[in-house]
């Protein structure tokens, strides 16, 4: 995942302070983690390899410990998050199949973000409604009986809200350089 | 010097230093005990292979023998039905997860899991378990090795000696359940990690997930 610019510079300051706060010790790696995805919102690679430098142990330790716990994202969360859910109902309605749509679709792997940061896909475990599976959840909105013609649908309402976001800030700069 | 212990193997006396590991004082005296994980320089026994159960005498369960100290007097049997039954099951777990295909291996006839099939008397297929078929990428940017993940049975060996023999700590393991393996940071191929390659984690790797490139081509003109 490429940095956005200005990214380096906070994660190096974010890291710097969040030391001041925890002593550079193998036990506080945990800690230091999550801190640091509290206020980046993931782990991005240099923030873990800054983390390793700095409590003195291989970078692949740090990403071993990111890897193996749930709570730990790599990637940014997107503008829009997709959650597809994975409960009991929601899998035996093919749950999986819907998953496998949008990672076809947006290109990318659950867990994982798109590179212009749009979207993010992430599996859930019940979301609460299993009268409608199989669910997806972007951002808070519930879309009950999700198909794969249906993903693509989903994913064509964000992109033409975006497209018209796009449209209506051109035609103000517009206005403005008038 | 710790003091000096009598401990009965498989009904074998033998002579060991009080705190020493049962498993060592085992395969030093010519017994063998399944093993793959089991580093004998490390300070604390990852005992995640669940291969070196043994039975010893006053402990309801068995034990596995690569945490055990040995105290004096003590008896222990390294055959045993419930023994047997705990490795052969673990085995083939370890198997489910573990490309086969011998005749294709370069470490065939060194590999460990074949050793511990012969000594044991257990099938190199799988009867009760279905395999997990994860086609993971083969990594050949090294010089002179290759990785091939999915003949990997994740013991260890190879990270542990990058960090605690070589002190790179260029790999390591990544991800949890069925999608651990040994990686790199960022999952890049080793050429581009911080790996000097030296070779040391190949010549510890006990099956054929690290082997040498040239081993790998004899291999291949005698297939």
């Amino acid at each position: 995942m490429e940095l956005l610019e200005g990214e380096e510079e906070l994660i190096h300051s974010e890291v710097d302070s969040i030391f001041q706060e925890f002593t550079p010790e193998r036990e506080n790696l945990i800690p230091v983690l999550q801190e640091t995805q509290k206020r980046l919102k993931y782990l991005p690679k240099l923030a873990m390899q800054k983390i390793a430098e700095k409590i003195g142990i291989p970078e692949v330790d740090v990403y071993s410990v990111a890897t193996f716990y749930n709570q730990f994202r790599l990637y940014p969360p997107g503008k829009n998050q997709i959650k597809v859910c994975m409960g009991t109902a929601c899998h035996m309605m093919g749950g999986h199949i819907i998953l496998e749509s949008f990672e076809r679709r947006l290109g990318i792997k659950e867990g994982e973000t798109t590179p212009d940061r749009e979207f993010s896909l992430e599996r859930v475990a019940c979301v609460g409604c299993c009268a409608l599976a199989p669910v997806v959840v972007v951002n808070d909105k519930v879309e009950p009986k999700v198909s794969p013609i249906r993903v693509d649908g989903i994913l064509l309402s964000y992109e033409i809200e975006k497209k018209l976001e796009e449209k209506e800030k051109d035609a103000e700069e517009e206005g403005k350089s008038q | 010097m710790s003091k000096e212990v009598k401990i009965i193997i498989d009904g074998k006396e033998i002579k060991a230093r009080e705190g020493e590991k049962l498993l060592w004082v085992a395969l030093d005296n010519g017994i063998y005990i399944p093993h793959l994980c089991a580093k004998r320089d490390a300070e604390k026994p990852d005992a995640s292979c669940r291969l070196c159960f043994v039975e010893v005498e006053g402990m309801p369960n068995p034990v596995t023998s690569c945490t055990l100290p040995v105290k004096d007097g003590m008896v222990v049997r390294t055959r045993t039905p419930r023994v047997d039954r705990l490795v052969s099951t673990a085995f083939e777990l370890l198997l489910s997860n573990h490309r086969l295909g011998c005749g294709k291996c370069p470490k065939n006839r060194s590999c460990e899991l074949q050793t511990i099939a012969k000594e044991r008397g257990l099938k190199l297929k799988l009867t009760r378990l279905r395999p997990l078929e994860r086609d993971l990428p083969v990594d050949d940017s090294p010089q002179g090795f290759i990785y091939d993940p999915s003949r990997c049975v994740l013991c260890g060996q190879c990270v542990w000696v990058c960090h605690n023999k070589v002190g790179v700590g260029a790999i390591g393991f990544v991800r949890r359940g069925i999608e651990r393996k040994m990686a790199t940071f960022g999952e890049v191929p080793l050429a581009e990690s911080r790996c000097t390659q030296c070779g040391e984690c190949v010549e510890v790797c006990p099956v054929g997930a690290l082997t040498k490139k040239e081993e790998d081509e004899k291999q291949a003109e005698s297939a």
